[in-house]
C-alpha cells in the first residue's frame, strides 16, 4: 500500500493515475463520481489513495449527482475533484453551471473519447473543447487545461486546482484517451517544492461580511460552513449578500463579473508553448494530444525550406486571443491541428480574421492526423500568394 | 418539556431578509419553517453547525429566510448536494429542504441512494401534490385522479408513497406530518434532527393557489381541515377496522431503527485503513532495528 501523502520520485505511471496523484498533491480531499471510460482509472486511484489522507471518496449515483457533490463539498471547505468523459460531462453541465453562478471552487476533469453521443467509449477525440466552453447556459469566463503527456497531466491538474481556488470556479482539464491511458515517465517532486494555492478566506468579521463582495481582483473571498459566518448561496441571480434580486440591474452585475474575473486575469490563467515563433511564416496552433504529431510535421516541413512555428494551446479557455491577433500580424497564416472537425479553429480565424488566413487540420477522433496532412497544410499556407 | 417562548423563530430569521417573502397567503411552507425552527430551538443545535440545503421550487425557497448555512441548488439535486457536504464534514448538521417535484420526480434517484447509503441527512420534503412554483403541473405525488395544469382530465398517474419508498430504500428515520398538526410536526423534525442516520420526513401541506384551486379546494382553511380529517396517527391507525383504513393515511413515524450511518463507516475504514499503515510501519521499523541489533550482535562476535 501506499503511504501517506508523500509520493514523489520518479514513476512510470499512466496518465489517469498521475492526474489523481496531482490532484492528492494539490490538496483534494474529496471525490465523487461515476464510472465511465476512458476516466474510471482516476476515480479508482483516488478510492485507494484518498482515504489514507483523510480524505473522503464518494461513488456516486451518477454525474448529476457527483457535480452537486463536489459543490457541495467545496462549501465546506474541501479542494474537490470529479472526473469523466463526454456523456458524463453533458450530464453535468447543469450544475457546472451552479458551480460557476455559486463561485465555487473545484475542478472537473474530461478524458475526452470519440463523441458524439457514446461515440468510441475506449477511443479519443478532442471533439467537447466547445463544450468545456460554453456547456452550461449562460455567460460566464471558464478555464480550460489541455495536457498532452501523463507528466503534464500531473503538473495542470495542480494548476487547474491553484485556478480553481484562486478565481473560484469549476477549471476543466481537458485531455483525452490517449493521454489518460498512455503509460510515461512521471515525476513527483515533493510536496514542499510545488506551488499550491488556497482559496482566500475572508478576514471580515462575521457582521460585516458578504459573501458576494469582491475585493479589487473580482474575487469574493471566501467563508466555509461552520466557521460562524453563515452565507447564503444561491444559482439564483443574487446581489453582495447572496440574496435573490430579480433585476435587471442585478443580473448585469452579477453575470458580468462571472466574465469579467476570468477576462481580466486572463493573462495570468493562459499558459502556452512556442516553439520557432520568431521569424516563421506559418504558425501551428495544437494543443492536447493532436500536439504530438505537430513536431515531427514540423520538422518535415523546415526540411521543405518552410519557416514554420508552432504555439501549443496549454490554456485553451480563456483563449489567447491578444497572442494570436499579435501573431497574425506578422505571419502569412495559421495552420491549427485538432482531433475534431473544427472547434477552436474558429477562434483562431475570428482572432486572425484581418491579417491572416487559417486552415484546418482536422479529424473526427478515433484516430490521429496523419503527418502529411498536416505537413502539405503547412506547405499549402506558405506557398499561397 | 422546555417552553418554547413566543416568537422564538425571529432568533433564527435572517435580520435583513424577512420580508417579504415569496409564499402566498395561506401556503403551508411557511408553517412548517415556524415547526421546523422550534425543534431546532428546542434542541438547541447552534446556528453556526446548520447547514441548510434546497433545490427549486416554492420549498426551495426556504433557506434563504434563515440564519444558518444555506444553500439553494439546482432541481432535485440538494441531496446529492448535502451529501458532498455532510461527508466532507460530518460534524455539521445537514438539512436538506425539498418539493414532492424536487425529492420524488427529478431528484428520486438521490433520495433513493441517500436512504440506501443511510447518510445523516434530516431530508424535510414538503409534499404540497404539486408543482407549485411553476404553476400547478402533476408531480409524482398528484393523486391519481386530481386536476393539475398538465392533467386537465384528471392525472392518470398513480401517486407515489414517498414513505414507503423512503423506507424500503433504506432510510433509519421514516415519518409523516403535516401543516395542521403542528405540535406533531415539531416533534418529528426533533426526532429527525436527532437520528444519526438518513431522516426523511413526509410533510403534507397545503397549497391553495397551484393545486387547490383545481381541485375544488380553494381556501387554505378547507384544505388544512382536510389534512386533519384525512390522516390519523399511526397508533389510532392500528385501531382502526381494515375498511375505515382505506382512504386514511397514516401519520406519525413510521421507522425508527439502528442501521450504521455512512460517514461513520467511512470513518471507521479510514482508521482501519491507517492502522494497518501504522502496524505495517512499526514491524518494517522493528525488523529493521532487529537487524541492526543482530548486526552489530555479529560485529561484536566478530571483534570477540
Ligand atoms: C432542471 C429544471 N427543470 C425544470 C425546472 C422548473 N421548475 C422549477 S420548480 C419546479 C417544480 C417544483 O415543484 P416542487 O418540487 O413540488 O416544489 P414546490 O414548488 O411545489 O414547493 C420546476 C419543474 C427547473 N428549475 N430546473
Ligand atoms: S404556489 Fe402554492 S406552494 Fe407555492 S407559495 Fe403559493 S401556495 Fe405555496
Ligand atoms: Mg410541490
Amino acid at each position: 500500500m501506499i503511504k501517506k501523502s508523500k509520493l514523489r520520485g520518479e514513476f512510470f505511471m499512466q496518465g489517469d493515475i498521475a492526474c489523481a496523484e496531482g490532484a492528492i498533491a494539490a490538496g483534494c480531499r474529496f471525490f465523487g463520481g461515476y464510472p465511465i471510460t476512458p476516466a474510471s482509472e482516476i476515480a479508482e486511484r483516488m478510492a485507494y489513495r484518498l482515504p489514507l489522507v483523510d480524505g473522503a471518496f464518494i461513488q456516486y449515483e451518477d454525474e448529476i449527482a457527483s457535480m452537486a457533490g463536489i459543490i457541495g463539498a467545496s462549501w465546506a471547505g474541501a479542494k474537490p475533484m470529479t472526473a469523466t468523459s463526454g456523456p458524463g460531462i453533458s450530464l453535468m453541465n447543469e450544475n457546472i453551471g451552479l458551480g460557476m453562478m455559486m463561485e465555487t471552487p473545484c475542478v472537473v476533469i474530461n478524458v475526452q473519447r470519440g463523441s458524439p453521443s457514446t461515440g468510441l467509449p475506449t477511443s479519443w477525440g478532442q471533439a467537447d473543447m466547445m463544450q468545456a466552453r460554453w456547456g452550461s447556459h449562460g455567460d460566464y469566463g471558464s478555464i480550460s487545461l489541455s495536457p498532452n503527456s501523463p507528466q503534464e497531466f500531473f503538473d495542470l491538474t495542480i494548476v487547474a486546482f491553484n485556478y480553481a481556488e484562486k478565481y473560484r470556479l469549476p477549471v476543466f482539464v481537458v485531455t483525452d484517451a490517449v493521454v489518460g491511458h498512455m503509460t510515461e515517465k512521471v515525476v513527483i517532486p515533493p510536496v514542499e517544492e510545488l506551488d499550491i494555492i488556497d482559496r482566500k478566506y475572508t478576514n471580515k468579521k462575521p457582521a460585516d461580511y458578504r459573501p458576494y463582495d469582491p475585493d479589487d481582483d473580482l474575487i469574493p473571498p471566501f467563508a466555509k460552513a461552520g466557521d460562524g459566518y453563515r452565507y447564503h448561496s444561491t444559482g439564483l441571480t443574487h446581489d453582495e449578500r447572496g440574496y435573490p434580486v430579480m433585476s435587471e440591474e442585478c443580473q448585469r452585475r452579477c453575470a458580468k463579473r462571472l466574465v469579467d474575473k476570468i477576462k481580466k486575469n486572463a493573462d495570468d490563467i493562459i499558459i502556452t508553448e512556442e516553439h520557432d515563433i520568431e521569424d516563421a511564416d506559418v504558425v501551428v496552433v495544437s494543443y492536447g494530444i493532436s500536439s504530438r504529431t505537430v513536431i515531427p510535421a514540423m520538422e518535415k516541413a523546415k526540411e521543405k525550406g518552410v519557416k514554420v512555428g508552432f504555439l501549443r494551446l496549454v490554456t485553451v479557455w480563456p483563449f489567447p486571443e491578444k497572442q494570436i491577433r499579435e501573431l497574425s500580424k506578422q505571419i502569412k497564416g495559421f495552420v491549427v491541428v485538432e482531433l475534431n472537425l473544427g472547434q477552436v479553429v474558429l477562434e483562431v480565424e475570428r482572432c486572425a480574421a484581418k491579417h491572416a488566413e487559417t486552415k484546418l487540420v482536422g479529424h473526427p477522433g478515433g484516430g490521429m492526423h496523419k503527418m502529411d496532412d498536416i505537413v502539405n497544410a503547412i506547405l499549402e499556407v506558405a506557398n499561397e500568394q | 418539556m422546555k417552553k418554547i417562548p413566543q416568537k422564538v423563530i425571529h432568533r433564527y430569521l435572517r435580520h435583513d431578509k424577512k420580508f417579504p417573502h415569496v409564499w402566498c397567503p395561506g401556503c403551508g411552507i411557511g408553517t412548517i419553517l415556524g415547526d421546523f425552527l422550534r425543534a431546532v430551538y428546542n434542541i438547541g443545535i447552534p446556528k453556526d453547525e446548520i447547514v441548510m440545503v434546497s433545490g427549486i421550487g416554492c420549498s426551495g425557497r426556504m433557506p434563504v429566510y434563515v440564519d444558518f448555512n444555506t444553500l439553494h441548488t439546482t432541481h432535485g439535486r440538494a441531496i446529492a448536494f448535502a451529501t458532498g457536504i455532510k461527508f466532507s464534514e460530518p460534524r455539521l448538521k445537514v438539512v436538506v429542504i425539498s418539493g414532492d417535484g424536487d425529492a420524488a420526480a427529478i431528484g428520486g434517484n438521490h433520495l433513493i441512494h441517500a436512504a440506501r447509503r443511510n447518510i445523516d441527512l434530516t431530508i424535510i420534503i414538503i409534499n404540497n401534490s404539486i408543482y407549485g412554483m411553476t404553476g400547478g403541473q402533476a408531480s409524482p405525488t398528484t393523486p391519481l385522479g386530481d386536476y393539475a395544469t398538465t392533467a386537465p382530465f384528471g392525472s392518470i398517474e398513480p401517486e407515489f408513497d414517498l414513505c414507503k419508498l423512503a423506507e424500503s430504500a433504506g432510510a433509519s428515520f421514516v415519518a409523516r406530518t403535516t401543516a395542521y398538526h403542528t405540535m406533531e410536526a415539531r416533534q418529528i423534525f426533533e426526532a429527525a434532527l436527532n437520528k444519526k442516520g438518513c431522516a426523511v420526513v413526509e410533510t403534507i401541506a397545503q397549497c391553495p393557489v397551484s393545486y387547490g384551486k383545481m381541485n375544488q379546494q380553494s381556501s387554505a382553511i378547507e384544505m388544512l381541515k382536510w389534512q386533519k380529517e384525512n390522516t390519523v396517527s399511526i397508533k389510532s391507525f392500528d385501531k382502526l377496522s381494515p375498511e375505515k383504513r382505506q382512504d386514511k393515511i397514516v401519520r406519525g413515524i413510521i421507522v425508527d431503527k439502528d442501521r450504521e450511518e455512512f460517514t461513520a463507516r467511512y470513518e471507521n475504514l479510514i482508521k482501519r485503513l491507517q492502522k494497518n499503515e501504522s502496524s505495517k510501519e512499526k514491524s518494517k521499523q522493528q525488523a529493521g532495528e532487529n537487524q541492526k541489533k543482530s548486526k552489530s550482535k555479529s560485529k561484536k562476535e566478530e571483534k570477540k
